[in-house]
């Protein structure tokens, strides 16, 4: 292959743009433009650079450009042990990170082959369903500032602040938690976090009544955003979208129902599906999403079993604190752990969760040292990323924008 | 019948000419076969009405660092229908490191394979738009390879200047 | 503003000049959020009604560079991005200030990797370092209060005959 240089580098990613030479102008006076709708940009939630062509104001082919954010992540969890990734699978979807945290625990725990006691499983349970509202009220609340409506904003982040102080009880952090360990969760979970969260819940329905009853009826939201950006079914299966987007096409497709991790057997909550395919639908899916999460968090809360948090594995999951600072074994087990890692079998695993955004899946081969050989973080905004030109084709410029944050892509996570 | 011996059995009697071994580890099934046969099995294992396998999951590569066969191209693939996870692998040489896309059978394939493409430096053949990804097009590495260091190679990547 | 910048001594009516227009300035600062990732959730939240942003008079977050003064870079800088956040810095009129936010503006944080510019001040001139992984918002606030207090005591002579920045133009044959 020819050497790539500067002069001949920028030409690659306009011949993708205008690789479609059969498409012909009509009218001899439009003529065509390419638009930069570049990394930094009020409405693409992150640095994502959508480049457009556009034939007067219809978009007639759409090329993206990831990798404004690519940090390396694969590469450095080839050099850390299993422990220490923990923090950086917060920085992934930097929106629920709580969730992502579980994500690499259930993975590494699947590799292992142990498993977290009762109440660690509903603790973990317990905060993907928090996250998966704090992730949605932020998707809706940027969507709807997106679209024009400045005031949604506000209230959801005001409710995003409630749940983010739950956290802070918790584990001491805002976001960016690290809660989970391998084995279980890092601490147990504080009396008033529970009644937080029991105070939270009860007074949610109503404030997101509110937000709903600003934009459900509003002449300018439905317009806007009715039949944008349609996905079929089939579609958003070969390109393989997931999360909200998929369900929003009529596909009922839901990791915790059909390939069911934690507790979610034990919990009762419907997988929400519209048909439409277009953006409206994917709001109302992620509406009526924290409605059902907040019902399944009044379910956690009233089934949350005694036990301890960590599984008594002594190779594997670091000893009590306590315990470290006044006895042998504990020590060495603690130091060898620290330093050299958890030492897994040889063999490979994939596991995945039904994110907010969709299916966060990691791939975890290991030779049986601390660190894995190598790890792949299946990331679901990427995969949404890809669907972006299906959608954005024949569309107009200001539709480009409410796509955009109806498939709510988080750049963190996309460009890993 | 179940779906693991299901799959071996309509794989051993459809395409006969094709060789496969499998293993298992924690519950999932791994595939093992020839890289000049993954088309035919993605669209065999894509069109069958009773496997169904219709998602794709993943696309990625594994670096092994030995001489022979050093990458191992890997597919995650998942039929909704039975619910049911499969991984296929394929071994590919260093001199000769070249696979034929799935693109066409699946279109996720797509930006999975691009990716791989700019990470490991395996080529496609037959795909639709092979860029690179995440590293700008001049970069002359390949980042996930085992023999690039982690802090990277200084002055490839420009930085403007103050 | 132009006579008295051009005097190299300070009188009565130059200083009580200056400073009321340093006063002006530093309550109407206008924010540019350069909000690349994580980071930029802090500083969504410092605009919201619990850490409110707009006591302090920068509730526009333009994300317009021509109309800004201060630029919050807030989330880790890879050398892609990098030409991108020069780009926009230099199209911010003078005068302009610069608020590295967090761990990976700073020093490049918890990356230590290929791809990740380790701090941002190897491009771009920081007048205040924020620590933290992201900075709780009272941590942002409490930077926009430093650069109120650097504003507070410049003069208008320090603004004038800057040099002006070379930008190369590309002419395409």
């Amino acid at each position: 292959m020819e050497k790539v240089t500067k002069d001949n580098s920028r030409s690659k990613i306009l011949d993708a743009l205008l690789a479609d030479k059969d498409i012909t102008v009509e009218d001899a006076l439009e003529n065509e433009m390419i638009l930069n709708m570049g990394p930094q940009h009020p409405a693409t939630h992150g640095v994502l650079r959508l480049l457009l062509r556009l034939d007067g104001e219809t978009i007639v082919s759409c090329v993206p450009e990831l990798g404004y954010l690519h940090r390396g992540y694969e590469k450095m969890a080839e050099n850390m042990t299993y422990l220490e990734f923990i923090p950086h699978t917060d920085r992934l979807d930097y929106l629920a990170p709580l969730s992502n945290n579980v994500a690499w625990a259930l993975a590494v725990e699947k590799l292992i082959g142990i498993e977290a006691p009762p109440r660690a499983q509903y603790i973990r349970m317990l905060i993907c369903e928090l996250s998966r509202i704090a992730s949605h009220l932020v998707a809706i609340g940027a969507f709807a500032m997106d679209v024009g409506a400045l005031t949604v904003f506000l209230w959801t982040l005001r409710e995003r602040e409630k749940i983010l102080d739950i956290w802070d009880i918790l584990c001491g952090a805002r976001f960016t938690t690290s809660f989970t360990r391998i084995g279980g969760v890092a601490n147990d979970i504080q009396p008033e976090a529970i009644a937080k969260a029991d105070w939270f819940i009860n007074q949610f329905d109503d404030n997101l009544a509110e937000c709903e009853y600003l934009l459900n009826n509003n002449r300018i939201f439905i317009d806007r955003l009715e039949g944008v950006g349609v996905v079929s079914g089939e579609d958003a299966v070969q390109l393989g979208l997931t999360g909200p987007t998929l369900r929003g096409s009529g596909v009922e497709y839901d990791l915790r129902r059909d390939m069911p991790y934690l507790y979610y057997n034990d919990l009762d909550f419907k997988v929400i599906t519209y048909n439409e395919g277009d953006c409206l639908a994917r709001y109302f899916v992620r509406v009526d999403e924290c409605r059902e999460s907040a019902k399944m968090v009044k379910q956690i809360l009233s089934k949350l079993p005694k036990g301890n948090i960590l599984t008594n594995d002594p190779k594997k999951v670091l000893p009590d604190k306590v315990e470290i600072y006044t006895k042998m074994e504990e020590l060495i087990h603690d130091f060898m752990i620290v330093n050299f890692g958890i030492n897994p079998p040889v063999g490979e695993i994939y596991s995945a969760i039904e994110n907010p955004k969709g299916e966060l899946g990691f791939y975890i081969v290991s030779k049986g040292e601390g660190h894995p050989w190598k790890c792949k973080i299946r990331s679901p905004s990427m995969v949404n990323c890809q669907g972006l030109p299906h959608m954005i084709k024949g569309r107009m410029v200001s539709d480009v924008v409410a796509i955009v944050g109806s498939i709510d892509p988080v750049m963190g996570e996309a460009d890993k | 019948m179940e779906i693991k011996e299901l799959l071996t059995q309509k794989i051993k009697d459809k395409l006969p000419d094709v060789q496969f071994t499998t293993v298992e580890f924690r519950s999932e099934l791994s595939i093992i076969i020839n890289k000049k046969d993954i088309v035919k099995l993605c669209l065999f294992l894509k069109d069958d009405p009773d496997l169904a396998f219709n998602f794709c999951e993943d696309v990625t590569a594994i670096d092994w660092a030995r001489r022979n066969q050093r990458f191992t191209v890997v597919y995650h693939i998942f039929s909704m229908k039975n619910k049911f996870r499969l991984r296929l692998k394929c071994d590919v040489e260093e001199d000769d490191c070249k696979i034929d896309s799935v693109s066409s059978v699946w279109k996720t394939a797509d930006w999975e394979e691009r990716e791989t493409y700019d990470m490991y430096g395996i080529h496609f053949n037959n795909h639709p738009d092979l860029r690179r990804m995440f590293m700008p097009e001049e970069f002359e590495f390949y980042p996930l390879r085992k023999d690039f260091p982690l802090m990277g190679i200084p002055g490839s990547l420009p930085l403007p200047k103050k | 503003m132009g006579l008295e910048a051009k005097l190299n001594q300070d009188s009565f009516f130059t200083t009580t000049i200056d400073a009321i227009a340093a006063w002006a300035r530093k309550n109407s600062v206008w924010p540019m959020p350069m909000g690349i990732s994580c980071c930029a959730i802090e500083m969504m939240a410092v605009g919201d009604p619990k850490y409110d942003i707009a006591r302090f008079g920068s509730e526009v977050m333009r994300f317009t560079p021509r109309q800004c003064d201060l630029m919050i870079v807030a989330g880790t800088v890879t050398y892609k991005m990098a030409h991108v956040v020069k780009k926009i810095y230099d199209q911010m009129p003078d005068p302009k200030w610069v608020i590295a936010m967090g761990a990976c503006t700073s020093s490049g944080g918890m990356y230590r990797s290929y791809n990740v510019v380790q701090g941002i001040d190897q491009f771009l001139p920081v007048d205040v370092y924020l620590a933290g992984c992201p900075p709780r918002p009272d941590n942002l606030l409490n930077a926009l209060i430093m650069i109120q207090d650097k504003i507070g005591k410049s003069k208008a002579r320090d603004f004038q005959d800057e040099p002006l920045t070379e930008y190369p133009i590309h002419i395409k044959n």
